[in-house]
């Protein structure tokens, strides 16, 4: 039975593990109909372009700290150093709450420098674009929040790595994704 | 358990392995409700789209009443659709609410998520040898986010100013402002969040079918070993999972441009006198994004068909298919050009003559893979042993009816015809044949091949045969009538034909059109009551493989339980095609390569 098990399931990916990965494809597609959508619609008349708010790259800042948070928090449960993974994953919901209310800010700069929803459809791609992403950090931080009661919970004994596993790669995926749209919205406006 | 797992890796996926085959009690809801057995999914899929086709086929029917008798009321109309039809004469608002209904119910409810959410659910598993899907929790939660969208839509059929009626590809202004139609208030609004629902549905379904298919085949079983039908799922969910995004993320940007006021498709419009503030969108805009959906579309509905078709033909021809790799590709080659030619649908929208072209060319190029599937197709048939079961004849009217659609589908592609019949009533006879019907034929060969295996029990086969020979008949003296009054240059949409001197001449036409379409919709009614009779009072299934078929499915006891296999699952060591090899009649994939066998 074992050594069926092994040979059945040698070098393959977990299921859950490839469902997000096919999931991110998916992901990345819809944002690539907004891209796309952008990149059309700048190329026709009455386009205003815009400059970032300051707050965003505060937003990159901390992005990037969560992820090496998550990274450490990873790193701590395979050791099974679990006080260690515990405050790792803590970090990285703080420095996560930190981006969107980062997000938050940067959305309220540019609502001053008159640059509304509705005043011109670049304006309303960039609320669109960011929004959207912002949506999928929020998501990434609703599980991170039940990881974390489940983390800190002394009932709950669970040694599987692959639900941190899983979290990793999203929340580094939604923090990819965040460069690139930065970098798009910076050199495309 | 075991020393001998290596890694941490290794362990999870053994463990997750384990935990598939252990089995809880059950009860009433955790059986047939809230299942996450992979088959009762399907039959939930199944049935929920049955109810749709019942729905969307009645739709039909009162159009064509409409369309057929133009000048006649019907007092009883009133009595079913309320103010819809008061004095007994169909409104036209309405009408066009019914078209766009019964394309929406048609291509969304019924043949994608009633084709591809029954037959992927239900046959990925058997016949990959899997206890079930990657993620049964996902599974179950794309039908119930399927029955959300459901039961949003059909509350759409309930409001005041009636459900969306824009047509099924809801182009902007019309689906972008309130004020322009009465379909354009609150229905719309239940539309784009119904598919929204349905979208995170599909995309729910698509991943898992992709991971089961790639991670948990059985030992053995090699992508080169797969029957075709789990070939052509592959390649339906890819489609699925890569283009339904891009339809969100253009429902997203809609539903903004009618509730927070924003001009993503919006500009230069004067409604009742009145210039709206909205400026800087583009209408065209929103065509792209849709139909970078809606071409792959076409092809998430009928590749399915195609799959189950490939494997019913060789089945009851008792031959291996024709081309097996050929097939394979062909699927691939379909799957990469469905994303490269959505440009097509948009030929009169002043898109750039060059661009045209190209567009042309990319979609032309999709007759070489259909080609090749047809050639397959008829050579998998040519002498073969044929036994003219129902699945068999709806399979052979499919590939009848793929080739009857897919000629007129090259008329279609040529920018230069196109500009002509864009619009017109060839443009639905296309679309109806080689997408709707030859899709429906695929499904219902599906059902009658399948229903052994879904309740083991026989559908009643004279029912079957009136209800083939009524379907077939009808569908092409329904269509086949149309190609004539598009080229005349009959348009789409329209809701009365009376008023224009061109055409009427086709009233009879258009009359004997609806009386047909009635008669076949009648058809389409025994099938649902053979399905549901047989359900419970067809003939027993005793034998546990009664077409005498390769594939795993038949491996299972006649009704499989959770976990689909007693004991271990089956190892494969053959392709899912050898039939009429070695003097045997068939050799199923679990049987081991004779000593002196060769494979193929």
């Amino acid at each position: 039975m074992t050594t069926v098990m092994i040979d059945h399931t040698k070098n393959k990916i977990h299921p859950h593990k490839f469902t997000l990965w096919v999931g991110i494809g998916s992901i990345l597609m819809m944002f690539a109909g907004f891209t796309s959508a952008y990149i059309v619609k700048r190329n026709m008349a009455n386009w205003q372009s815009f400059d970032l708010p300051g707050a965003f790259w505060y937003s990159t800042g901390i992005m990037a700290l969560s992820s090496v948070a998550l990274w450490m928090a990873l790193k701590a449960f395979k050791q099974r150093d679990m006080r260690r993974y515990r405050w790792m994953l803590a970090a990285t919901l703080v420095f996560g709450i930190f981006f969107i209310l980062t997000q938050v800010l940067g959305f309220t700069q540019l609502w001053d420098r008159g640059i509304t929803l509705k005043a011109n459809v670049s304006y309303s791609f960039l609320y669109v674009i960011v929004g959207l992403h912002a949506l999928h950090v929020l998501g990434g931080i609703i599980t991170l929040v039940v990881m974390s009661l489940k983390a800190f919970n002394n009932r709950v004994r669970s040694y599987s790595v692959i639900p941190v596993e899983l979290i990793s790669t999203y929340w580094h995926f939604v923090g990819i994704l965040w460069v690139y749209l930065l970098l798009f919205l910076i050199m495309i406006k | 358990m075991s020393t001998v797992i290596t890694s941490q890796e290794n362990a999870a996926v053994a463990s997750y392995d384990l935990h598939h085959e252990h089995h809880h009690h059950e009860t009433f809801i955790s059986k047939y409700v809230f299942s996450m057995d992979h088959k009762t999914i399907a039959k939930q899929f199944l049935i929920t789209g049955i109810i749709w086709a019942i729905i969307g086929g009645f739709f039909s029917v009162i159009f064509r009443l409409q369309l057929g008798y133009p000048e006649s009321t019907f007092p009883w109309l009133e009595d079913i659709l309320g103010h819809w039809a008061a004095g007994g004469k169909l409104r036209p608002e309405f009408y066009y609410a019914l078209v766009t209904m019964h394309g929406t119910v048609l291509v969304f409810f019924v043949l994608t998520a009633g084709l591809s959410g029954t037959f992927a659910n239900f046959l990925i598993p058997l016949q990959i040898g899997a206890r079930d899907m990657a993620s049964p929790l996902l599974n179950m939660m794309s039908y119930w986010f399927f029955f959300l969208a459901s039961v949003i839509m059909m509350s759409s059929l309930f409001v005041q100013t009636g459900p969306a009626s824009g047509g099924w590809t809801i182009y902007p202004p019309l689906s972008a402002l309130g004020d322009a139609s009465l379909g354009s208030k609150i229905g719309m609004d239940l539309w784009l969040v119904s598919m929204a629902m349905f979208i995170v549905s599909s995309l729910l379904g698509g991943l898992n079918y992709i991971t089961t298919i790639l991670n948990m085949r059985t030992k053995g079983m090699s992508m080169t070993r797969m029957p075709l039908t789990i070939w052509a799922l592959f390649f339906t969910a890819v489609l699925g999972v890569l283009s339904f995004p891009v339809l969100l993320s253009g429902a997203i940007l809609l539903l903004f441009d009618r509730n927070l006021g924003t001009s993503f498709f919006l500009s230069d419009i004067i409604v009742a006198g009145k210039i709206l503030p909205n400026e800087g969108g583009s209408a065209i805009l929103f065509q792209h994004l849709f139909w970078f959906l809606g071409h792959p579309e076409v092809y998430i509905i009928l590749l399915p068909a195609m799959g189950m078709a490939s494997e019913i033909l060789s089945v009851n021809s008792r031959k291996p298919i024709f081309g097996y790799m050929a097939m394979v590709g062909s699927l691939f080659a379909i799957t990469i050009l469905a994303f490269l030619v959505w440009a097509h649908h948009m030929f009169v929208t002043g898109l750039n003559p060059f661009l045209g072209s190209v567009f042309v060319l990319l979609t032309l190029l999709i007759a070489v893979p259909s080609a090749i599937k047809v050639f397959n197709w008829l050579t998998t048939l040519w002498r073969g042993n044929i036994r003219f079961t129902p699945g068999m004849l709806f399979a052979i009217g499919f590939v009848s009816l793929f080739i009857s659609g897919g000629l007129t589908g090259i008329f279609l592609g040529n920018s230069a015809l196109d500009i002509h019949l864009h619009d017109t009533y060839f443009v639905i006879a296309h679309f109806h044949i080689v997408m709707g019907v030859a899709s429906f034929f695929g499904m219902f060969a599906g059902v009658y091949h399948w229903f052994p295996k879904m309740f083991g029990k026989y559908l009643n086969n004279t029912l079957a045969y009136i209800h083939f020979w009524v379907t077939i008949v009808g569908a092409y003296l329904i269509f086949w009538p149309m190609h004539y009054e598009g080229l005349a240059g009959m348009p789409r949409r329209y809701y009365d034909f009376a008023n224009w001197e061109s055409f009427k001449m086709f009233g009879g036409l258009n009359e004997f059109i609806s009386v047909v379409s009635m008669i076949v919709f009648a058809a389409q009614l025994l099938f649902v009551f053979n399905f549901f009779y047989s359900i419970f009072k067809g003939r027993k299934v005793t034998s546990q493989n009664p077409w005498e078929a390769n594939t795993l499915e038949w491996t299972t006891p006649v009704r499989p339980g959770h976990g689909n296999w007693v004991g271990e699952i089956p190892e494969v060591h053959r392709w899912a095609y050898d039939y009429g090899k070695d003097g045997r009649d068939f050799i199923p994939q679990n049987v081991p390569i004779g000593e002196d066998e060769t494979t193929h």
